[in-house]
């Protein structure tokens, strides 16, 4: 019988010198996969920004990027999203210690700071809408606001999932399972978070010197 | 056993049929691409049939060698050829098959892209060209003679022997120019001006349609262009200028709305109507298109096919 | 009252429209209570409820998804059928151009998109965990969520013919022409809706895979041990990924056009319609071998096996496959070289599509090199097998032909275009996916079809496919332009198009008999009693047919290649029995009704989008958000299969 072999045996044997988001292969399969889907998901944003690069000065008579963005606005939302994927990078530590009070307390940091990312976004948008600056302006504006929807999209999404993920480490603790739903969270979190520092480069930056 | 294999031969001969009709039918005329009367059509066609050549070479021997291998290892009691089930190496042979197809892909590449470069402009020589504007609508053509000052829809007169450079927009959605004969295709686009650059060589009727697809009305979507003797170009253009009605600003906002009609010919038109409908399309968007403001000729069109904006 | 439904007749139901609409309203209706009567006689309601509509084994859902391809093969055939009476000669008035520029969009799109697209995720789900040694893929559920995207997606596009009209523009698409401009009426939103939902299924299927391939093999699997058709999933998987993403964005931005009034390719504001044909194509090119390549790997286990021999040059095949996947993403400008890209450009894409000949070379030659001193069986899958070498290297060569860019100005948009790419997409992917499909039914439903009936399909399908595309690349060479729905009797084009007309009935002659193989061999076919019916090569073929729902009752360890050939050959096939004391509990995931109610909401809230019922749209995506929070909160998503059941399904299968 020495061809066969009980279960898995590779993911038994070094199963202590792994973190615990990594201590099952099931969950750790998992955060494999999620790892996937971002990159997905990072071509998605590619082909926004490309689709935004190609259009950006396609103004049709309508508001400039210069005229449009108000720097004090995303200088703060840029602020309060990098504070918040640090918060979330703690979470994570702080998950890989076992630690789950601590757990919880610092996601809903992340989450309150995302909450207030989304809130100002929002107010921006209603402000741009109020002057006249809608997805129907032009093409530039289409671009604009798809580009930067989609992300503040995804930052919404993340909300609601790190809620629902802060309620179940309260209510569950850190189990293989909770720890793989943290760290994947977090993750993503990052994930937005350096998709926020290209909008900020080439969304915000390059529109303040055009 | 019998049965399978007459049912073989039915289908091979089925096969031999057809193959056998489609190239004795194909010196006649009606093959069009095959038939070029200018040429950029001629480059074409020796490209198509260099292209042709280079695969045969290596689609043949994959016939033969199928056919044979198939027959010469069957799987009956009886066979004698040789059974090596772990021979599967040999660097030798992979090397040829890799080694080929790059030979191949090479020569025809080396061709393809000197064909490209050789087809962007009209040759240097002495006689001038002549520019036709095109505006496909739905679902005619219209033609514009800048120099002339004449208008036609649905069909374009054009002197025998003389480089024609045709400059392509849409005023309705994308649709592609094509007159088989002379050469082939290129697509015109709301907002935008190409360039493709045509000869006929000999006088006479060449079929002409829109190549791509623009909806209900694009099955009618058919032009005619007349070849003619330098002289009788001259004769048609003092006779349209004096016989036919002007196109006239309000004409050609009727034109534009969807309809499939006949031909018609008109002794003027608007000046500017090219880079005007361009303009008011979006060709501010375009950067390198226009030298100056709306009206003014286009520079240098998007060269022949090149367009500044990178897509 | 009376009123309002009339209005809903004429608007949605298009009861003016005439008897094309009738029949089909007809048709569908009958199938439907057809469907529910013989459910409701036969008591089955529960039965399809627990055993497939909740399942997330991979073996039914990959059933699930050859069902609805060979469904949609039959919607997507009778559309061509209609095309091909339509242009059967000149000045035809069959049907009229609104109704044939519906029908070719849909025939294009459901072929590509509802029948190539679930075939090979068919043949993903069937063959992979079997050949890699895994209990199932690397997540079941994501699994059961894909396919109930793409059915509802299909299901969504196809009610569009009897509910408000199908998409006309072609299954390309292009803008303007599919702007609200030019094009008011829902069928485009229906295209734009179904695709997006099917896309994101699709992107599921392609990390489901990746992962499955990657971290389920079983132990002692190293890639260089992988069979070749896993291989081929990991290759096509890969391209999902990078090009899919592209597609979704796409459709978003158009579905943005027109819906909320953005102008990403309304020219006047600014937008540039080029960016979507780009878009479009930076995924419809890769998805031609998103296809195919699922198609080679058939073909190579096909080839194997039938030859009794090894597949030769094992490792050039691999770096064939990835080469293909790598260059082929760098090929899409080829579509539209007559777009004013410039010379430089269109060298560059010339010379990189041509070179994708190369690598494709490379493994035709390998396959017919493995026949090589083998034993050839001609058995169904290797007659389509031997057929698409034949026709895959003739649509090879018109491809080469195609990309030289000069010579494209010639036949783009023509007939020419049209010829090759059915020969490439049947005689590539079609013939794979037949083959693939006779190879495998045994062992999804432990009975062969039928040879003698398989045979004249094939013949007729195969004499057919000539008959018809043949002549098209001579039309092509006449200067007949695709997407016309009728053509003057003038310019000598009748002949050959009857012609083709009549080959395209002999195919659906051939399909015909394939469905009556498949019927008749449900009673008739030869039962399959040891697992390993062709005598073949790989790990899939030493369980006993069809698959218990556990797959392997102890997972193998591996250690050659074509392992269950070597064991065959060296006699040591019971060493691959599970002994009893061996044995232990399985962990197996619980089904879900979740995955079919998540399509259910996307369905919905497609169905709002389309005619802009928003909160239809909004109701139906909060049940997309409370399907998912759902599974968030779930504990526990597996139960324990015990060993004893396991020993006794073993045992009745006779392998303890
Ligand atoms: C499964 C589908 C499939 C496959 C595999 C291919 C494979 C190829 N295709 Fe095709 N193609 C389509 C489906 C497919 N295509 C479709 C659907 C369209 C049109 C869409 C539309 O407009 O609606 C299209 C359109 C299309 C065009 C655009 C034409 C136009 O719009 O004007 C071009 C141009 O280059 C092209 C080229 C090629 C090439 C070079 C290959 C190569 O991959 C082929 C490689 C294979 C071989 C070459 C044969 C085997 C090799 C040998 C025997 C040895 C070596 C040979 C040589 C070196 C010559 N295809
Ligand atoms: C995998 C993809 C695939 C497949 C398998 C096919 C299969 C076929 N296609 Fe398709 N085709 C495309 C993909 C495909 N096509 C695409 C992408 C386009 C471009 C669309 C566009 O321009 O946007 C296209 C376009 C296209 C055209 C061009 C239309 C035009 O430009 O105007 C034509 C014309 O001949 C055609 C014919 C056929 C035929 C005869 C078959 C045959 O193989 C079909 C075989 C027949 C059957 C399987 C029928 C079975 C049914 C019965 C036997 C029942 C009979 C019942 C009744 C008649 C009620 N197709
Ligand atoms: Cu065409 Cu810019
Ligand atoms: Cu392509």
């Amino acid at each position: 019988m020495s061809i066969m072999t009980l279960e898995r045996p590779r993911a038994h044997e070094d199963a202590e010198a792994k973190t615990i988001e990594y201590s099952q292969p099931s969950e750790s399969l998992k955060i494999f996969g999620f790892w996937l889907f971002l990159a997905t998901d990072m071509l998605l944003f590619a082909c926004l920004f490309a689709t935004y690069v190609l259009l950006h000065t396609h103004t049709a008579g309508g508001p400039t990027a210069r005229t449009l963005f108000d720097v004090p606005g995303f200088e703060a939302e840029t602020f309060i999203l990098l504070t918040s994927s640090f918060t979330g990078g703690i979470a994570t530590y702080e998950m890989q210690h076992q630690r789950s009070k601590s757990v919880a307390v610092w996601l809903f940091i992340t989450i309150l700071l995302g909450l207030a990312f989304i809130g100002l976004e929002v107010q921006e948008f209603i402000h741009d809408v109020h002057i006249g600056a809608t997805m129907s302006t032009s093409a530039f504006l289409s671009a604009f606001f798809t580009l930067v929807g989609t992300h503040g999209c995804h930052v919404s999404l993340g909300i609601v999932w790190m809620a629902a993920i802060l309620i179940q480490v309260l209510r569950w603790g850190i189990t293989p399972q909770t720890a793989r739903k943290v760290f994947n969270v977090g993750l993503y979190w990052h994930f937005l978070d350096v998709v926020w520092v290209f909008i900020f480069t080439v969304v915000y930056l390059t529109g303040m010197v055009m | 056993m019998d049965r399978r294999k007459t049912r073989r031969r039915a289908g091979q001969a089925g096969l031999l049929a057809v193959a056998m009709a489609v190239l004795l039918s194909g010196c006649s005329p009606e093959y069009m691409v095959l038939h070029p009367v200018g040429p950029v059509g001629r480059q074409e066609l020796h490209l198509i049939m260099l292209s042709t050549v280079l695969v045969l070479i290596v689609i043949v021997p994959v016939f033969l060698l199928m056919f044979y291998i198939v027959w010469r290892y069957r799987d009956k009691p009886d066979n004698k050829a040789q059974y090596q089930p772990h021979w599967a190496h040999s660097k030798v042979l992979e090397f040829v098959w890799w080694g080929i197809p790059i030979v191949v892909v090479g020569i025809l590449g080396a061709a393809t892209v000197k064909t490209t470069y050789a087809l962007v402009k009209p040759p240097e020589n002495n006689v001038k060209p002549l520019t036709v504007e095109v505006v496909s609508l739905d679902w005619k053509w219209l033609f514009l003679y800048p120099d002339q000052h004449v208008a036609t829809v649905n069909y374009c007169k054009i002197p025998t022997g003389v480089p024609v450079q045709f400059e392509l927009t849409s005023d309705a959605p994308m649709n592609s120019f094509w007159v088989p004969q002379l050469g082939g295709q290129e697509y015109t686009m709301p907002g935008m001006s190409m360039r493709l650059w045509l000869q006929a060589d000999e006088a006479g009727t060449y079929y002409g349609h829109g190549a791509n697809f623009t909806g209900e009305g694009f099955a009618h979507d058919q032009f005619r262009v007349v070849a003619v003797g330098d002289e009788n170009f001259n004769s048609w253009v003092q006779q349209t200028k004096q016989s036919y009605p002007a196109l006239t600003q309000a004409g050609y906002a009727k034109l534009k709305k969807p309809s499939v009609m006949g031909e018609a010919t008109y002794s003027a038109f608007p000046k500017g109507l090219f880079n005007a409908t361009v303009w008011a399309d979006g060709g501010q968007y375009m950067p390198g298109m226009f030298k100056d403001v709306p009206g003014g000729k286009p520079d240098k069109g998007m060269s022949d096919q090149g367009m500044s904006d990178g897509m | 009252m009376w009123e309002a439904i009339r209005h809903f007749g004429d608007t949605y139901l298009m009861w003016r429209e005439g008897p094309l609409i009738w029949g089909s309203d007809v048709l569908i209706l009958l199938t439907i209570i057809g469907i529910v009567f013989a459910l409701t006689y036969l008591k089955k309601w529960k039965w399809l409820w627990r055993e497939w509509l909740t399942t997330v084994d991979h073996k039914k859902i990959g059933i699930m998804y050859l069902v609805c391809a060979l469904l949609m093969f039959f919607r997507g055939g009778v559309d061509a059928l209609l095309i091909r009476t339509q242009l059967a000669e000149p000045n035809n008035h069959f049907l009229d151009a609104e109704h044939y520029d519906q029908i070719f969009t849909t025939h294009g799109t459901i072929m590509i998109l509802f029948m190539a697209m679930p075939f090979i995720f068919a043949l993903f789900n069937i063959a992979v965990p079997l050949q890699i040694g895994a209990r199932d893929v690397a997540f079941p559920y994501l699994n059961a969520i894909s396919f109930w995207l793409f059915f509802f997606a299909a299901f969504l596009f196809n009610i569009s013919f009897v509910f408000g009209g199908s998409p006309d523009a072609g299954w390309t698409s292009y803008p303007p022409l599919t702007e609200l401009g030019f094009d008011k009426g829902p069928g485009e939103n229906y295209y734009l809706v179904s695709l997006l939902i099917s896309g994101i299924g699709t992107l599921g299927t392609g990390i489901n895979f990746i992962a499955t391939i990657l971290k389920m093999r079983a132990p002692g699997m190293t890639m260089m041990k992988v069979p070749l058709f896993s291989w081929a999933v990991l290759a096509s998987s890969i391209v999902i990924l990078t090009a899919f993403p592209a597609l979704n964005v796409a459709l978003a931005l158009l579905l943005f056009d027109r819906l909320f009034g953005a102008h990403f390719f309304t020219i006047a504001q600014g937008g540039n319609p080029m960016m979507f044909i780009n878009l479009f194509w930076v995924w419809g090119h890769p998805e031609v071998y998103i296809v195919v390549l699922v198609a080679f790997g058939v073909y190579s286990e096909v080839v194997a096996t039938f030859s009794r021999k090894e597949i030769f040059g094992y490792k050039s095949m691999v770096a064939s496959l990835m080469a293909i996947t790598v260059i082929g993403d760098l090929t899409w400008v080829h579509h539209f070289f007559t777009m004013g890209a410039g010379p430089d450009v269109n060298s560059f894409f010339a010379v990189s599509t041509m070179a994708v000949g190369i690598p494709t070379g490379v493994k035709m030659f390998n396959w017919l090199f493995t026949m090589y001193r083998g034993r050839i069986r001609l058995t169904l899958p290797m007659l389509w097998t031997l057929a698409f070498i034949v026709c895959f290297a003739i649509a090879g060569a018109t491809g080469v032909m195609l990309a030289a860019a000069p010579a494209d100005y010639q036949y783009h948009n023509s007939y020419f275009l049209v010829a090759h790419f059915h020969q490439a997409l049947i005689g590539g992917v079609v013939f794979g996916m037949l083959a693939g499909m006779y190879y495998w039914w045994p062992k999804m439903f432990g009975f062969q079809l039928d040879e003698r009936i398989g045979r004249w399909a094939f013949w007729l399908f195969n004499i057919g496919f000539y008959v018809c595309f043949m002549p098209q690349y001579a039309l092509g060479f006449m200067g007949m332009q695709r997407r016309m729905y009728t053509y003057p009797a003038d310019l000598g084009w009748g002949t050959l198009n009857f012609i083709s007309t009549i080959g395209a009935y002999i195919m659906g002659l051939g399909f015909l008999f394939i469905v009556v193989q498949v019927l008749y061999s449900i009673k008739y076919g030869k039962r399959d009693v040891t697992g390993d019916i062709w005598d073949a090569r790989t790990l899939e073929w030493s369980l006993p047919s069809p698959v218990p729902h556990y797959n392997f009752a102890v997972i193998p360890h591996v250690t050659d290649r074509d392992m269950w050939a070597t064991l065959k050959e060296q006699g040591r096939t019971g060493e691959l029995r599970p002994a009893a004391s061996d044995i232990r509990p399985i962990h197996m995931p619980n089904n879900s009704a979740r995955p079919f109610l998540l399509g259910v909401c996307f369905f919905f809230a497609g169905l709002g989008f389309v005619f802009e019922w928003y909160v239809l749209a909004a109701l139906a995506l909060l049940g997309v958000a409370v399907c998912l929070l759902a599974r968030s909160f779930e504990l526990h998503d597996e139960h324990d299969l015990s060993a004893d059941e396991i020993r006794r399904t073993e045992a009745l299968s006779g392998r303890l």
